[in-house]
Parts: structure tokens; sequence; C-alpha cells
């Protein structure tokens, strides 16, 4: 039993979608929608400037408000701590989507919800997802958080800062970011378990 | 209600800034609680085929996984020195390429009574369609002589269309874009100062240094797959970075100095931090002493440009310039600035190179670690036929350079270029005037391959006028491209999935092959370019030439001159072999890799001395945009490969649209917002768009940006056709670089003219549902 989590180093991010390609193909995301999105943000006046890329996808969270929302159980967390949503059962109520803090849901035309899923079916082979794979940055580490010698244990603690999206909303993500440039407000570490 | 909050996010999302990449608003449709899920490709029986990357040309081993006869798949190749196991968001997305409904599926000849560029055209069989190309091609051969057939040609086929069947037919009219439109100056100055091209990976020791000055070189935005990671690991490493551009570039945001200089002035930069570098004594004099010739010259001549000199024309702080000066040299010879790669700009484009060579030469960095490593072919036997009448000239990233004077007598005419420029490659838009003109001697034939003649050749108006005058224009491509449907004969090519190709060998620091082998048949009835290129030869009478019988006992043949075979090589993808990356690693076997007509790193110039230019870089002050006008700069969109990916659905979701970015202070005082739309007009009256604009504090007042590639009109690419603005297109003229034959391309002024309609063009979720 794992608790998977990933880190993306957004002073190593340059926003090229190579993780958002690489999602949608190995997934299948129909277009029109996606499980992984990149944000751009700008702050300064010309020539005093800062800017940053950061991807966004399922949080992975650890208590995640889309789970007991759903009324069929198709939204579940698996032993290894990964948020999934079964195609099977899900009827498509919406109630995870607007539940999800971070609108990293949405509906798959086929008729059900989906969002990211870390990959779950290329972790038993041993490959990491397939975001984490591509990244011509290496700026996404992949792997076990209690495990002290996983990839993304090791990048974590050698950040010289860790942050979570909306920390108040008590979520506990598993996907962090690291190294936001110092120009960005600072999110408050205390959410990273 | 849920569904509306969910639509409504996404649009404001969306809205964050103009290169969000969000996923489409108003893309959601009521589900079908009936559905289930459908089985995923992964769970299938998944084939795994080794082969590289098209989607640029950098050449990245990959791996595509092939399930059910359909490549869903290609990630990064492990043991591949280019790719590594990652691949960028190009090589990822190319798949859609394979599966676009609008590519070209069997031949096409344009309909008789009607004219070049009405689109007009009926079915063919392949055999009538290279029946007609090649009777086209031996009339050109019979009524002009055999150089009066010109092939244009750009991708991994080149070998096949810019070399390999022009070499045979007699042909020195051979172009590639990526020469006199991206390449030829750093080329040109490399070979007269080192003696020594950058070739088409440029041998920059990443791994080893520890500063980093990045000229108009846009890494991050330009996802040059082992590049990028090269990169992000020398920043992670701890590497300083300077990034010198007009626009605050994703790779200035991750710099430790952003040095926002007026477009036009980087020959004054680099010419100060020569004039520290010298009057500071803090180049290295054992290395200029050991390898270098020209020192005294360079230094009289560089006394004079001072930083304070510099400042007031780059428009940056002298103090910053002294300091840049004085870091790279507390860092050397592990402070490196790389050459870039598109560096027509100015029509001075050669000096500069220069300029920026020999500030590495003073910080002793040519084959050493941390500067320039030297990059080694691999060896690979060709296959035995005949000699060519002609060798091929076309060069490539990597074509060589050579001496404007000396000539072969090989008993046919020289290039309609040649004799002009310091490269034996040819300057492919130096050939299309002798298409209207008939001067030196007319060139009557054009073979296109995978190069849009309209998004990549300045001056598209003559273009236009050069191919209506041709006897025969063919153009072989993957995609009903703007230049395509202009063609007489359309010849569809298979996309690199499903074909092989001629073997590649790679200049590296462990210098190695790959090979191009198909992972699924080609779709409809599209032909791999090797196919197209031997069925033509043999209906042109070169059967000599094309003596092997198919590609797979070519490959073979070429294969075990290096002691593999096909049937090896289709497991291992990759052969990697041994290089030389450092001077000591020559010296070692005594040889001298400075290939100058001194043996030495050519300071100061004789050769171009003698043909008239300066021996050392001389700023020279580009033309000023009038009043009210903006010099037009554009790059590269991570996601986009020049005019080639604008159809391909993935890729487009990601970014669908280019806009044309206005330093906020100047769209203010235009009364223009970010998405309001915009015409482009130039100097000459020339408009393109309608564009929207991105009004941003990330580019300097004098000068706007638009990405390259976008702006198609091709009726037949239905996700292209019509999304954003052509730079190309308003590029009515272009400097020429007398040294290199680069067309410098910096250099038109636009005005933004308001009140342009937004294009009310198809949903791009639409468009893509077609395809899956």
């Amino acid at each position: 039993m794992a608790r998977y989590g990933m880190a993306i180093d957004l002073s190593a991010c340059v926003g090229c979608a190579a993780c958002a390609v690489a999602c949608k193909l190995e997934n299948e995301v129909p277009p029109g929608v996606s499980r992984l999105w990149i944000r751009l943000e700008e702050s300064g006046t010309f020539p005093e400037l800062h800017m940053q890329y950061r991807p966004e996808q399922c949080l992975q969270c650890d208590e995640p408000p889309c789970v007991p929302v759903c009324p069929t159980g198709a939204s579940h967390v698996t032993s290894d701590g990964v948020v999934l949503v079964d195609a099977e059962t899900c009827i498509a109520c919406g109630a995870c989507i607007a539940a999800c803090p971070y609108d990293a849901r949405y509906f798959d035309p086929r008729g059900f919800v989906s969002k990211c899923t870390f990959c779950e079916h290329r972790l038993a082979g041993g490959r990491p997802p397939a975001c984490v794979e591509t990244c011509p940055t290496l700026c996404r580490t992949f792997g076990d958080l209690d495990d002290p010698d996983s990839d993304v244990s090791t990048a974590i603690r050698g950040a010289r800062r860790v942050d979570v999206l909306k920390p108040e909303q008590g979520t506990h993500p598993k996907l962090v970011y690291l190294n936001a440039p110092a120009s960005f407000a600072p999110r408050r570490e205390g959410a990273l378990r | 209600m849920r569904l509306k909050r969910r639509a409504f996010l996404k649009l404001s999302a969306a809205s964050v800034g103009a290169m969000m990449l969000a996923p489409e608003a108003g893309a959601l449709k009521l589900p079908n609680p009936l559905a289930r899920a459908p089985r995923a490709w992964y769970q299938g029986d998944v084939r795994t085929v080794l082969t590289y990357c098209e989607n640029c040309f950098w050449k990245c081993g990959v791996r595509a996984s092939v399930e059910g006869g359909r490549v869903w798949k290609v990630d990064g190749y492990a043991a591949n020195p280019k790719s590594r196991g990652r691949l960028c968001p190009r090589g990822q997305g190319a798949v859609a390429q394979t599966y676009d409904p609008d590519r070209l599926k069997r031949p096409l000849i344009r309909l008789e009574g009607s004219e070049r560029g009405e689109g007009k055209y009926r079915e063919a069989s392949w055999d009538e369609a290279l029946g007609v190309v090649a009777a086209g091609m031996l009339a050109i051969k019979e009524k002009y002589g055999s150089e009066s057939m010109a092939f244009f040609a750009h991708g991994s086929g080149d070998t096949w269309f810019g070399d390999y069947l022009p070499a045979a037919f007699a042909t020195p009219n051979v172009g590639k874009p990526s020469v006199s439109l991206c390449t030829s100056p750093r080329e040109t100055a490399a070979q007269w100062t080192f003696g020594r091209g950058i070739g088409g990976h440029e041998p920059v020791d990443w791994e080893n240094t520890d500063y980093i000055v990045l000229i108009g070189h846009h890494i991050g935005e330009d996802t040059h797959n082992t590049q990028l990671q090269d990169f992000s690991m020398a920043l992670k490493r701890g590497a300083r970075l300077v990034v010198v551009d007009p626009r605050f570039s994703v790779a200035a945001s991750k710099a430790d100095r952003w040095l926002p200089i007026k477009p036009g002035t980087d020959t004054a930069l680099l010419l100060a931090w020569l004039n520290v570098l010298v009057s500071e004594e803090l180049y290295d004099r054992a290395y200029v002493e050991a390898y270098t010739t020209g020192f005294d010259a360079l230094a009289a001549h560089v006394a004079p440009f001072t930083p304070e000199w510099a400042s007031g024309i780059t428009d940056l702080d002298a103090g910053v310039i002294r300091v840049v000066a004085r870091e790279l040299a507390a860092h050397a010879p592990r402070a490196v600035l790389p050459p870039g790669r598109h560096t027509v700009w100015y029509g001075n484009d050669t000096q500069r190179m220069r300029a920026l060579y020999l500030v590495n030469a003073l910080l002793g960095n040519y084959g050493v670690e941390g500067g320039f490593y030297l990059a080694q072919p691999p060896y690979i036997g060709a296959y035995p036929h005949p000699a060519f009448p002609l060798e091929p000239s076309s060069g490539g990233c990597s074509g060589a350079s050579g001496d404007a004077a000396a000539t072969i007598d090989t008993g046919f005419r020289p290039s309609v270029d040649r004799g002009t420029f310091f490269a034996k490659t040819t300057a492919v838009q130096e050939l299309i005037p002798a298409m209207i003109t008939g001067e030196p001697y007319r060139i009557a034939g054009l073979v296109a391959y995978g190069v849009n003649l309209f998004h990549s050749i300045p001056d598209v108006a003559r273009t236009r006028q050069a191919l209506k005058a041709l006897d025969l224009y063919v153009a072989i491509d993957v995609l009903p491209m703007d230049h395509v449907m202009w063609a007489d004969v359309i010849l569809p090519e298979a996309t690199y999935l499903e074909r092989y190709d001629d073997l590649v060998a790679i200049a590296h620091k462990t210098p190695f092959i790959e090979l191009r082998q198909p992972a699924v048949e080609p779709m409809w009835d599209t032909k791999p370019g090797w196919w197209i290129a031997r069925e033509l030869g043999l209906r042109l009478g070169l059967e000599e030439y094309f003596n092997w019988p198919d590609i797979e006992s070519y490959l073979d043949t070429r294969l075990r001159s290096i002691g593999s075979s096909l049937e090896k090589a289709r497991q291992q993808g990759t052969i990697v072999q041994g290089g030389r990356p450092y001077l000591a690693d020559w010296e070692k076997r005594h040889l001298n890799p400075f290939g100058t007509p001194s043996g030495r790193i050519e300071l100061a110039s004789q050769t171009f001395a003698d043909a008239g230019f300066d021996p050392l870089p001389v700023f020279e002050a580009p033309e000023e945009p009038p009043e009210g006008s903006y010099r037009l700069l554009y790059g590269r969109s991570p996601v986009h490969t020049f005019a080639k990916t604008q159809n391909n659905w993935v890729l487009m979701e990601m970014h669908g649209e280019n806009s044309v970015w206005v330093n906020a202070a100047e769209a203010r005082r235009l009364g223009l917002d970010s998405g309001d739309y915009v015409w482009l007009e130039n100097q000459q009256g020339v408009r393109d768009g309608p564009v929207a604009v991105y009004a941003t504090e990330r580019l300097r007042p004098d000068c706007v940006y638009v990405v390259h590639g976008f702006g198609h009109r091709a009726p037949g690419m239905k996700i292209a056709d019509g999304r954003g603005v052509s730079d190309t297109a308003l590029m009515s003229r272009y400097r020429l670089d007398p040294i290199s034959g680069g067309a410098g391309m910096h250099v038109t002024f636009v005005k933004l003219v308001p009140g342009a309609p937004k294009p009310r063009l198809p949903r791009l979720g639409k468009l893509a549902e077609r395809s899956v």
C-alpha cells in the first residue's frame, strides 16, 4: 500500500503543455474537456516582471470532498490513495463536480464523470503517470509520500518552498507545488501532510 | 445549475491570459446515464515500435504504442540520446496528424483549364500522377537542361527530395528552408571562425556549464526536447542565466538577469562585451595564444566599443553590460553564449554571429567542458550505386559551409545563387527570382516537399508570381497546405508513423544513428517518400541510382556497413557510437579540429576581408520603424512546429490561435484592450489578420510580437484555416545577409488597424470530433 503523490517544481515548468498533451492521448480524453491544464500568472510592469506557469489537475486530496457526495459510490479512493471514478457505476449526477474546489472534474461526453487518475493503470507496471514521464523540464516527480526515499518525498524535502492550492479547504492535496517564484503570494505549507 | 457553474468557471479561467491553456468553454454535452466506460487502448494487446519523431526536426527517438492496427500513443525512448525517454508536446501530439481526416488521401491532378491557386483538382492513380510529373521533368531537362528543375525540401524525407533524387537528376538548385531562412548565419560564421559548423544539434555542453547567456533564444517556447531538458537541468544545478531579449520570454522569466535590449542592436552589446574582456584583461590568455589568430586586430577593433557606447545604442545600462562581461569571465570556461537557431534577423547576421563566437572564444570555451563540445557525425556507409552526376547541395541545418569562390567543374551549370555566398548550401529564397526573370538561367520546374512555400519564404507575392511562371509545379505533402493547392500534381505522403525513411546520422557528443520504421500501414492511398522518389527515378531513367529493390534492402545494406542489420536496428531503434567531444580528445590523437584556412580559431577573418567584407564584426544600426509603426518580431509556440501543426486538434486545443503582443502602455495609447481584433498592415500596405490583441507588460514599446505558423488560408485544412495571423504574409521584404545568403526577417514594420471583426469560425471541439 502506497500513498501516491506528485510534486511540480514551478521554477522549472515552462508551460509547454507536453504533460497536457500526453494526458490527452494516454487517457483518450475527448475534445473539449481536459484532465490537465496550465495556468499562466503574470505580474509587474515593464521591465520589472514576474511570471509562472502552473499545471493544474486533480490534486488527489487526502480528504477528497468529491467522494462522500457521490450517491452511488462511483467516486472512491483506492488503497493507494488514488481518487477514482468508476465509469460503470457513475450516474453523471454532477455532485462531485460541484463539490470539487479545484474544478478538476468534467463530464465525459460518453456519459460519466472523469478526471485525472494519476494514470493508475500504469502504476502497477512501475511506470509513473504519463505527464511525469514525458515532462521535458523534469519538473514533475511522483511516488509514495510515505516512503522518505521516493522521488516525490526527496523533491519535497529539497524544495525551498512547498505550496498546496486552497489549503483553507482542508482537502490536504497529494499534489503539491514546489519553488513557486517569490513574487506570487505564498500559500500555507501547513496543509501538506 | 451544476452544468452552468462549470461552464462559468471555464469561461472565467479562459480569460486569465492569452497564453492560458484551458479547455474550451461551452463544449459540454448532456451526459447519457446509460453509457458505459469504453475499453482503453492499453487494456489491449499493445505492440511497441521504435522509430523517431517527425513533428519537428529535432528527431527524437520514440516508442510508438500500437493496438488494433492504430497508433494510440507515442513516448520518448529512454536509450535515445535525443529524447532520453521524454517527449515535447509536439512529439506527444504527432499521432493526431496521422488520423487527421483532412489529410491528402490520394494523388491529385489540377483540372485542365484551371489556374494555379484556384484549387480545382481531380483524383488520379499513382501511375498517372507520377507519369505526369516524370514527363514534365523530362520536358524541362530537354528544353532547358536538368538544372532548370528546382527542389525545395524539408523534413526527414529531404534525403530523397533534397539530396538523392535531385543529385541523380543532376540539378544543383535545391534549397532547404532550414538553411537560408533559419541557421545559415550561425553556420557560416562558425565555419569561418572555428572551421566547423554548429550542426543540427547545437553542441553546447549544458551539463557542465555554470553561466549561460541567451540572445534572442527562446528555450521553453522553442521546445527542442533535449535542449529543454539540458537547460532545465543546468538551472536546477544552479547555473546562472542571463537572457537578452526585447520580450520577457519564458526563458527570461527563469533568468537571473533579463536585458530587454532594443531590437537589432545585439552586435553592439557583443562588441561591448568583447571590449570589457579585452580592456580589463579578463579573456583566457592561454587559450587565445594556443588556439586563435588575429587577437591584436580584434583588441584594436573593439577598443572604442565601451559599455557606455553600447548603452546608448542598446537601451541597456552600461553597468549591467560591464557586470555581465565580468561574470562571464569569472565563470569561464564554464560560461557559454549558445548560438540560437533562427538567426536570420537583420541582414548583417553573419557578423553578429561572428561577434557572439568571438566572445565565446575569448572565454576559452570552444572544445572545452562547460562551453561547446566538438560534435562528431557517426560513421555509416552509403548504399553502393554509381556516383551521382552532382553532389547533393542542399545542406540542411547541419549543411556544409564553404568557399564562395570554389567551383567544381561538373559539366553542369552552377546553382542560380552559386558564387554569391560563403555557403555551399543554397539560399532557397534566391532561387525564386530565376523562376520569374530567367536570370542567370530559367528555373522552370519545382518540387516542393514538406516546405510551406507561403509560410516560410518572405515576399509571398513574389513566390506566387514565380509559381505562376513555372512549367511544372509538384507538391509532396501530408496536408492540403496553402501552397500545396497551387500545384499541378499533388502527391500525398504517408506520415512518419506509416513509413520507412533513410537512416539519420546525428552529429553529437555521442554520435548516433536512428531508424525510421513504420508502426502501421499507410492510410488511404498515401505512400512513403522513398517510394515516391524511387518510382519517379525509375520513370526518369535513373534506374542505375535506384538500384535497390526495396527500402528494406537499402537500409539493411547501409546498416551492415557498421556491423548491424535492419533486423537488429528494428529492435534497437538507435545505434550510439563514441565521440571526441573536447580539444583534449583531439590533441591526444594529434588531430586539429579547426578547419579554417589558418587551422586556428580566426578572430579576424582574412577570407572575409579578401572578399570585401569586414574581417571583424561591425555594428550597423537597423532601420527604425516609422512613426506609428512597430517592428514585427515573431517566435514559437511550444506546441507548434512552423506552419505544420495547426491542423492537429490536440495541439490546437492547447494553443488554437495566435495573438499580437503589444506593450500595455502602447495598447492603452491606441485604445486597444486584450481580446480586441485588429488588422496588421505593413510598410507596403499589405494586411493580414484579423488577430486578437494581447496587451502585455512583457514587451518593449517599440515592437510587436506574434507566434509564427498561424494564419493559414487553406480551406481543406478545416482546423487551421483562418485562425490567427501570418507573420510571413506580412514580410513583403527581407534583408539579404550578403555573407551567408540568409534572409533577414526582422525588418517588417506594422501598424495595428483597429475595428477588425472577430473571425467566425467553426468550433474546434466539433472539428476534432471528426477524428476520434
